[in-house]
């Protein structure tokens, strides 16, 4: 049976005198990989007004053009190239996933470790978080958007909220396991302060998960703001975002599919690409955490 | 056990009563006259003062929280803004599209998932692993409706096996509802099928290094028996587990194929609900997805205890 092999973790595949990225890739070829695809659509959405025309110019006349050497993507139900709208996309989806990852793990990690810390704290705010778990995310956001209003602001925020709870899940549970360790009695015992324990014992132990679950939230982010634009309550319709694209495309499907396929196509690239990283950097940094995610 | 079971039906009130609070809050504590928005831009501000009224928005927070909350428990979800029916009569009359797909897309979901990965998980490292593990990030990473839309297109668009849209209910015959929601069905499924896969190939990956499962080797049983006997009921929790995690991912899912396949469900009510900003609507969808969520990993926790007799706490 297959499971007798060793588990070398690519160990062996290492060879004298390779340089040491051809040493990473041949043990971590996903974080690569996925890497390299999340580095070039990062690349595209900042030089977007370099290769891309205008995503707001309507033209009448071209409307529902398909692919051709002027519309690579097609064009939609008002003359706008698809292409264009589907590269400035990235900026909305990219600036949306990674201020939900950022602002998230911070107020993850801070609410985290006070529950972890502090047992009075545990008890209320673990359960605030498994009511707020229990709420489905998408519908959560939601609501908040429907409430709020249509922003790229709201959206973040709307998105944040659902996503604080399993960060804080993740923190919690690392800091209770940290805080038992010996050297943290130790510390204790030597009269350190709270904040030092905290800042320098123990949240050095959160760091490799956090990443990892930072990727994890910002693919999840990149996929919800699509549907709340999708759905008509997210980012405001007259931003290009991919959702948007796709939702004025639905009435269009039969006779222009390519107005959905274009930007729904580069939605999945992006997050794939993100969850390859996030997987690949969860077996990176510490095979050990793999069990706690 | 019964202990147990008790235990965990009372730990359940606590999350329903967090849940019921933040439904609550989130119209109070967003910035703004909840009156206001929920009359919306062109309203006057006679309407403002009649919602206001109607609501109860102008006692204090905790008297309005409370009586919602007695009324909410008696099954009264408010009425409508929009067509001024009980949202519990348009919730009820929305739900079993809602649920027609969610069971059928568990039941695809695990029929295909538990396979696939506990043959991952046997010729684990082959080509085989390999691609079910690649199919499983995949799967993962395709949000539902471009799945759905590129169903729709091949399998509706371009050979015509399948309606484009729309839902039969079983009522109108078998053969047209399984036709309907067959579309639907895969496109939600595939999602759940790359996480259950994923968790029963670790979960049987695990088992297989057990010494019983060497020992029941040594007693020359075959691997079919191996696997299904001895591997994957030792693996059954963790993978229990993980359905009743991703029925969350299930409801997100269900609320935008319906989108997608126009299903008149309870996902197309929240839309048009949210769209019309009446916020009644919502907060009673919330509150039925919430509470279905809450209950299905209730019973999984009790299922638990039936599947593994070591756990009793």
């Amino acid at each position: 049976m297959a499971t007798d092999k060793i588990k070398t973790m690519g160990l062996l595949d290492m060879k004298a005198g390779r340089s040491r990225f051809a040493d990473y890739y041949a043990r971590h070829p996903t974080v690569v990989i996925g890497g390299a695809i999340l580095g070039v659509i990062i690349v595209l959405a900042f030089i977007a007004p370099l290769i891309a025309n205008d995503p707001l110019r309507i033209k009448p006349a071209m409307r529902l053009r398909p692919m051709d050497d002027t519309y690579w993507f097609g064009s939609d139900f008002l003359g706008r190239d698809v292409y264009s709208r589907t590269i400035y996309g990235a900026r909305i989806s990219l600036a949306v996933g990674g201020a939900v990852a950022i602002i998230s793990t911070f107020f993850g990690l801070i609410i985290g470790l006070l529950a972890g810390y502090v047992r009075w704290v545990d008890a209320i705010v673990m359960r605030f978080m498994d009511g707020l778990m229990a709420i489905p995310g998408v519908l959560l956001a939601i609501a908040l958007i429907s409430l709020a209003g249509a922003s790229l602001f709201n959206v973040i925020v709307a998105i944040c909220i659902p996503e604080i709870p399993r960060v804080v899940r993740l923190v919690r549970s690392v800091t209770l396991q940290i805080r038992e360790l010996p050297y943290v009695e130790a510390a204790v015992s030597v009269g350190s302060p709270t904040h030092k324990i905290l800042l320098k014992h123990i949240v050095p132990n959160t760091v490799a998960p956090l990443i990892v679950q930072a990727t994890y939230v910002c693919a999840s982010a990149v996929v919800i703001e699509a549907i709340l634009s999708f759905l008509g309550a997210g980012t405001p319709p007259e931003i290009p975002s991919w959702g948007n694209i796709m939702a004025e495309g639905r009435s269009y499907f039969q006779v222009a599919p390519w107005i959905i396929f274009f930007p729904g196509g580069m939605l999945a690239i992006t997050v794939l690409a993100v969850n390859m990283l996030g997987d690949g950097l969860r077996d990176s940094l510490d095979p050990r955490i793999a069990r706690r995610m | 056990m019964y202990g147990y079971i008790f235990r965990r039906l009372l730990a359940t009130i606590p999350v329903m009563l967090i849940v019921a609070l933040v439904v609550f809050l989130l119209l109070h504590l967003t910035p703004g006259d909840p009156a206001a928005i929920i009359a919306g831009d062109y309203a006057r501000p006679e309407d403002i003062e009649r919602i206001r009224k109607n609501l109860g928005l102008d006692r204090p927070l905790y008297v309005q929280f409370f009586s919602w909350l007695g009324r909410v428990l008696s099954g009264d979800l408010g009425v409508s803004i929009f067509s001024d029916l009980p949202v519990s009569k348009l919730i009820g009359q929305r739900l079993e599209p809602t649920i027609a797909l969610s069971i059928s897309t568990i039941i695809f979901a695990v029929l295909v998932a538990i396979p696939l990965g506990t043959i991952a998980a046997y010729k684990a490292g082959t080509l085989v692993d390999r691609a079910v593990m690649a199919f499983a990030v995949l799967g993962f990473s395709v949000p539902v409706f471009v799945i759905g839309y590129v169903l729709m297109y091949f399998f509706s668009l371009k050979l015509g096996w399948f309606p484009v849209q729309g839902y039969k209910p079983i009522g109108e015959g078998f053969w047209p509802f399984l036709r309907s929601i067959t579309l639907p069905t895969l496109a939600l499924g595939i999602v759940y099928v790359a996480l259950i896969a994923r968790i029963t190939r670790a979960s049987v990956l695990e088992i297989l290094t057990e010494d019983y499962i060497r020992t029941a080797k040594a007693k020359g049983l075959d691997d079919a028996n191996l696997l299904v006997r001895h591997a994957l009921r030792n693996a059954a929790v963790p993978i229990v587990t993980i359905i009743g995690i991703g029925v969350a991912l299930l409801i997100g899912g269900v609320v935008v194929t319906e989108s997608v396949f126009n299903i008149p469900g309870l996902g197309r009510l929240t839309i048009d609900a949210v769209l019309r900003r009446d916020y009644p609507i919502i907060q009673g969808v919330i509150l039925v997805f919430s509470g279905i969520y809450v209950f299905v990993n209730l019973f999984i926790d009790i299922l638990y205890t039936f599947l593994d007799p070591r756990i009793r706490y």
